[in-house]
């Protein structure tokens, strides 16, 4: 089982996954797009992708980004509120399990993968490559 | 005293200095844009290779510096001062092309009106008697301003209709008390003017009220009309600039219809995807040292009234919420003329 | 001279009505076909984590690493910000654009050394978004936490 398109029970399956990926993702992307544009211009991209972040924990807290990610998989966690959605269910999963401590060190501890990998690679390929304009 | 002095804010230059020469150079969008043949050099990339985008802004505006006074030939021992400006921190530009030259040096900041500061304070010096030959300069240098001012330029954002692209490219006019070349007849030195727009995206419009102020005043202070002019070229104001400082002069009774254009709009064409158009000191210094000092040497124009433009802003004043100040200075230009026009 | 409130107000009514609109729908259709792109290319990585054995929520974080990766090499070659001029908030809101936002000012501050530029700028926005995510995340957890329990 090693190509994508043939995993969780079978091609038909797959398919209709990428379709709620892109779907989901998109629309959100979207959300994003029309608070950024409707918006005066104090409000920059880098506002929109700390509002998002936000936004993800908040929803995350109601359970309402659950379903979501249930749904959509990679359309839901890729974007940045999936950030925020991995450090609240890290949290709330480690302080479970091992009380007041796992509540301090389940966020990070969720969202390790993706930060270690930003920080690594980017440094290196900050290294390696030139801005070119 | 104050003999020299003309209506509320303008001089009149008793000894009127001539342009005897200038340098413009520019990076390789600007060289592909309408104007690209009429500058002396184009670039073939942003970095120059100087290893920084600020070393490479430092080295077109020496360059303009040198292209002037080699025209003139004039050797840089006999230029009395410099008078130039940019838009990093600290003017660090102007201040290591001092050091190269070795020019007594005024560092100047007016924003994107630094070069008409500069033609201004030069001609008052020749005119007054302190100098015979001076140089007025200004660069700006794309990559290196957005850093300064917005993001990263390999920061994937959008820019919104009204952002103005920030000009690669240095000019520099070489002033003498007398020779061959358009001459300073007068000068309009305006007053800062807030109208309390906020957005770093829309310059041109922050700057409109102040360009369309110091236009009438000049127009005011010397009883002309527009028409005067054969053209009247702002600094910067870009296409919605440029519109509403033509509307704001049409509301005060003058009409510039005809004989207005700004640098920002003739830099770029409408393809080169640079939004309302060029912006940056280095926009109006290179075409008015590249295309309109050569077209005024040449007779295609006669008169012309520059004005600059300029954003009296910082990143720290605009995430301070603080309103974005302007400032516009005037100097009219006479050149040769045709020959048997009259 | 600076305006006073009723001039600046009518100063910018006339500014807004010659302002040229952003093509806010051409925008967001763009958004949407480059951010649900990315989502997409994240859900092969996704499933194909899962057919290697990994349940979805264990997949979810190497799925992120891989889309970190591409934003990241995407912007050291200069095609990132290029796919952010055209699907703008569809760049920028994919985790590969977090990546791009460490990248970016990471390579442009090179030239002011590997302490101050490169370490110190790479979190210019990356910074905030980790900032804001971790506290309004812990204000959430601890609400939920303590209501209901988990």
């Amino acid at each position: 089982m090693l190509w994508p398109w043939k995993g969780r029970g079978g091609e038909g399956k797959a398919r209709v996954d990428y379709v709620w990926a892109f779907v989901v993702g998109g629309g959100l992307c979207v959300v994003a797009q029309l608070l950024l544009d409707l918006t005066p211009d104090a409000l920059t991209p880098a506002h929109v992708m700390v509002i998002f972040v936000s936004l993800g924990a908040l929803l995350s807290g109601l359970g309402l980004y659950q379903p979501l990610v249930d749904l959509a998989h990679a359309g839901a966690t890729v974007p940045l509120p999936g950030f925020g959605h991995a450090l609240v269910q890290g949290i709330l999963k480690e302080a479970g399990r091992e009380g007041w401590l796992g509540l301090v060190t389940g966020g990070l501890k969720a969202t390790a993968l993706g930060l270690t990998a930003a920080i690594l690679v980017g440094y290196v390929v900050a290294l390696l490559f030139n801005p070119r304009g | 005293m104050a003999g020299k002095r003309v209506g509320k804010s303008t001089v009149a230059f008793a000894r009127p200095p001539v342009v005897v020469a200038a340098g413009s150079v520019v990076g390789p969008m600007e060289g592909k844009g309408p104007l690209g043949s009429e500058f002396d050099v184009v670039k073939s990339d942003n970095v120059l290779g100087e290893g920084s985008f600020e070393k490479a802004e430092a080295s077109l505006l020496r360059e303009a510096c040198e292209i002037a006074a080699y025209k003139a030939q004039v050797p840089m021992s006999r230029v009395d001062f410099l008078l130039a400006g940019d838009l990093l921190n600290q003017l660090i530009s102007a201040n290591f092309v001092a050091r190269d030259l070795g020019v007594p040096f005024f560092g100047l900041f007016g924003a994107c009106s630094t070069l008409v500061e500069a033609l201004i304070l030069g001609a008052m010096a020749i005119d007054g008697g302190f100098a015979s030959r001076v140089l007025a300069a200004c660069s700006s240098h794309h990559e290196a301003a957005e850093r300064q001012y917005r993001f990263p330029v390999e920061f994937a954002t959008q820019r919104p209709p009204t952002a103005q692209w920030t000009v690669t490219g240095a000019g520099a006019a070489l002033l003498a008390e007398s020779g061959q070349g358009p001459v300073i007849t007068h000068a309009t030195v305006g007053s800062v003017v807030d109208m309390g727009l906020k957005s770093p995206n829309d310059m041109g419009s922050a700057m409109a009220p102040a360009a369309a102020e110091t236009i009438w005043r000049h127009l005011q202070d010397l009883g002309r009309e527009p028409r005067y002019y054969d053209l009247i070229a702002t600094g910067d104001l870009a296409s919605l600039g440029k519109e509403v400082a033509e509307d704001l002069l049409r509301r005060v009774g003058v009409d510039v219809s005809g004989v207005y254009d700004d640098c920002g709009r003739m830099i770029y064409s409408p393809g080169q995807d640079a939004h309302a158009g060029g912006s940056g000191g280095g926009c109006q210094a290179a075409v008015f040292c590249g295309p309109l000092v050569k077209r005024l040497k040449a007779g295609e124009l006669r008169r012309v009234l520059l004005v600059g433009t300029g954003a009296l802003f910082s990143p720290t004043s605009c995430q301070q919420g603080q309103t974005i100040p302007a400032v516009a200075h005037a100097v009219a230009l006479e050149g040769p003329g045709r020959g048997g026009e009259g | 001279m600076k305006a006073t409130p009723g001039q600046a107000r009518r100063y910018q009514e006339l500014v807004s009505a010659k302002t040229p609109r952003k093509p806010v729908a051409r925008n967001a259709a763009l958004a949407f076909l480059v951010g649900g792109a990315i989502c997409a290319l994240g859900q092969v990585a996704f499933n194909l984590f899962v057919s290697r054995g990994l349940d979805p929520v264990q997949a979810a974080a190497p799925t992120a690493g891989v889309v970190v990766l591409l934003g990241a090499l995407l912007t050291g070659i200069g095609i990132y910000d290029e796919l952010g001029r055209f699907g703008g908030m569809g760049a920028a809101l994919p985790i590969s654009g977090f990546a791009n936002s460490i990248v970016s000012p990471a390579m442009e501050f090179k030239r002011e050394g590997l302490v101050l530029g490169v370490g110190a700028k790479m979190f210019t926005v990356a910074g905030p978004v980790i900032v804001y995510g971790l506290v309004t995340a812990y204000a959430v957890a601890v609400a939920r936490w303590l209501l209901l329990g988990g």
